[in-house]
This record gives structure tokens, C-alpha cells and sequence, in this order.
């Protein structure tokens, strides 16, 4: 593993890609938790509470023009979703809350596969934070881009 | 689940899914926000040299989620870390394990530490998983009044070793 001074994204890391505010709604609540077979009636209620990964659904806020991927200067046809994890500090956001999302590239770097691959693996966070200020979320998405074939 | 019974190495009861229909790929690109054409468009994945139309990756993590939620309570999950290994297709029959890797015990509660993962029914492992979960979830489950202190789960993974301190919230009303 080195890091990828090369690749545009290096330039990128700990600039601020995107920043949206991303209101928490029951619908959509309601939405998510149907679409990944999640029936507690927890979440059919006014104060529904976020399920694991419903910060995936910040797809609908995320500024697209220009998107993510021109931004950090993806190859798309070479490019492979390799991870994504999602941590709460604090109480779960829930049904009527908003939250500020900031977007940046944390880390670039580059991996060689046992074939002789190459990979840059860019890891993009998003912080969420409530009104107040204080920390709600962090979602981290890696990325994987193949340089060669292998 | 019992949160007693919650100890190191203990296996957590299967829960299946599926067999996945292209409506729940739809479904959960609608819900999402994820237009991605190959998993919907059997002409756009034909021209990506794929055999047909797949899943998304996040919905299989999606159902880890509700795996958890299940097994745990809506407000247990402090954190989930998803690897995506393998496509899921339509017709596949899904079925989420896990392990208990770890529990120790926090100013809120008992937190688990588990392994988790999602696999096709005559294949491997489609998207495996690690969480943390609070176990009776205390954090969540009562209102209390005026300025709580909350230690997260999440602390002790990420510093290898004892818990952080996550600062002073004010306890927001709960349903």
C-alpha cells in the first residue's frame, strides 16, 4: 500500500467536495426500512429512528452537477463500490431532524493484487452534524478504481 | 435476542431473505437514490458484459441492517462496516449469519462486537460485515432528563483499547 500522488484525487484529500443539509423524513423512513425487509413498527412511527444504513439515501441530497465521481476524477467504467460503513455518536438521528452533510476525500492509496493489479482505493467521508453543531454520523465509502487488469 | 445470552463466539441465529425479485432491486433504488441502470436495465448490463441485471450492494447491507435490528432493536446499531465481495442476482435466496466477537461493557451498557455476513444460497459470501451493537440498548431506550453524558460503542473499536468520551448531549425527546 503507498499513496497515489498521482491519481486526482490525491490533490482532493481534506478539501470539502460537497456540503447539503439532508432532512430526515418518516416517509422515507418508512421507505427504506420496507425495501430492506425491516417490518419493527418502530419505524412507523412520528419519531421513527434511522435503521442501520439508511445514510445511503443521501443519494437524493447530494449535489450532482457536478457529481462525485467527476470530482475526484473517476475512471467510472473502472470503478467497483468496495465498502461503506456508517457510525452513530450519540443519540440516532430520527424522523424530523435535520442534519449538515460535508463531504471529503480522507485517504488515496494504492494496492497491487497478487496478479499484478494495481488499485487506488479512495476512501470519501461524509460527516453528518445536527443543528447544534455536534457530531450525529460519519459515513465512510471506499472506493475502488482499477488502474491495469488483474 | 436475549442480551444475556449475547457472549464471545456465540452465533447469532440465520434469518433468511429472498429470493430476491427485480422489484426489490427497484424498490430499493427508489428508496435510495441509486439510479445505477445496471441494476434494473437488462440491455444496459448486457452492454457492461454482464449476464444480466444484479443487485445492489447496499441493499444486501441493507438487510445485515435489518438483521441486526431484528436481533437487537432499532436502536442498537452504533456502527456497521459493509465489504462488498460478490453479486447477488435475481431469483438468489439470501441468508445472514454472525458471530459475537467481543462484548464489553460500557457507562450505557453491555456493547457487542459482531461478524456478520450475507451469502447466496449455493455460493459464497456476497457482503460480509462487521458491528457494533448495544445490547439492551439503555443509550436509547429512556428518556432522560436535562444533559447526559453518551459513551459510543464506536470509541472503543476505532482506539483498539478502552472507551472514549463522546462530549455532553442534550437528550432529545423519544417516542
Amino acid at each position: 500500500v503507498s499513496t497515489a500522488k498521482n491519481h486526482p484525487a490525491h490533490a482532493l484529500i481534506g478539501q470539502v467536495l460537497f456540503e447539503y443539509d439532508m432532512p430526515i423524513e418518516r416517509g422515507k423512513i418508512r421507505e427504506f426500512t420496507s425495501a430492506t425487509g425491516n417490518s419493527d413498527p418502530k419505524y412507523c412511527g412520528s419519531m421513527a429512528p434511522i435503521p442501520p444504513t439508511f445514510l445511503a439515501t443521501t443519494m437524493h441530497w447530494e449535489p450532482q452537477d457536478p457529481s462525485l465521481a467527476e470530482r475526484l476524477g473517476l475512471n467510472l467504467g473502472r470503478v467497483l463500490q468496495g465498502g461503506q460503513e456508517y457510525a452513530f455518536h450519540g443519540p440516532l438521528p430520527r424522523a424530523g431532524d435535520s442534519l449538515h452533510a460535508v463531504t471529503t476525500a480522507e485517504s488515496v492509496t494504492v494496492k497491487r493484487n497478487s496478479r499484478g493489479g494495481v488499485m487506488t482505493l479512495i476512501v470519501v467521508l461524509t460527516t453528518f452534524t445536527r443543528p447544534d453543531g455536534s457530531l450525529a454520523a460519519e459515513g465512510r465509502a471506499t472506493v475502488i478504481e482499477r488502474d491495469t487488469d488483474g | 435476542m436475549d442480551s444475556a445470552k449475547v457472549a464471545t463466539g456465540a452465533a447469532l441465529p440465520e434469518r433468511k431473505f429472498g429470493p430476491l425479485t427485480k422489484t426489490d432491486i427497484v424498490r430499493y433504488q427508489g428508496a435510495s437514490g441509486d439510479f445505477n441502470p445496471i441494476h434494473h436495465d437488462e440491455a444496459f448490463a448486457a452492454a457492461a458484459g454482464m449476464p444480466g441485471v444484479f443487485s445492489v450492494g447496499m441493499l444486501q447491507a441493507g438487510f445485515l441492517g435489518t438483521y441486526c435490528v431484528e436481533l437487537f432493536g432499532p436502536e442498537s446499531v452504533r456502527r456497521i462496516a459493509v465489504r462488498f465481495a460478490d453479486q447477488v442476482w435475481p431469483g438468489d435466496r439470501l441468508t445472514c449469519r454472525g458471530v459475537v466477537t467481543d462484548v464489553v461493557s460500557t457507562d450505557d451498557g453491555r456493547c457487542a462486537e459482531l461478524e456478520l455476513s450475507i451469502s447466496r444460497a449455493e455460493d459464497g459470501v456476497a457482503v460480509s460485515a462487521t458491528a457494533t451493537v448495544l445490547l439492551g440498548s439503555e443509550l436509547q431506550g429512556t428518556a432522560r432528563k436535562g444533559v447526559e453524558h453518551v459513551w459510543t460503542c464506536t470509541g472503543h473499536r476505532r482506539h483498539g483499547r478502552g472507551r472514549r468520551r463522546h462530549g455532553e448531549v442534550v437528550a432529545a425527546p423519544r417516542c
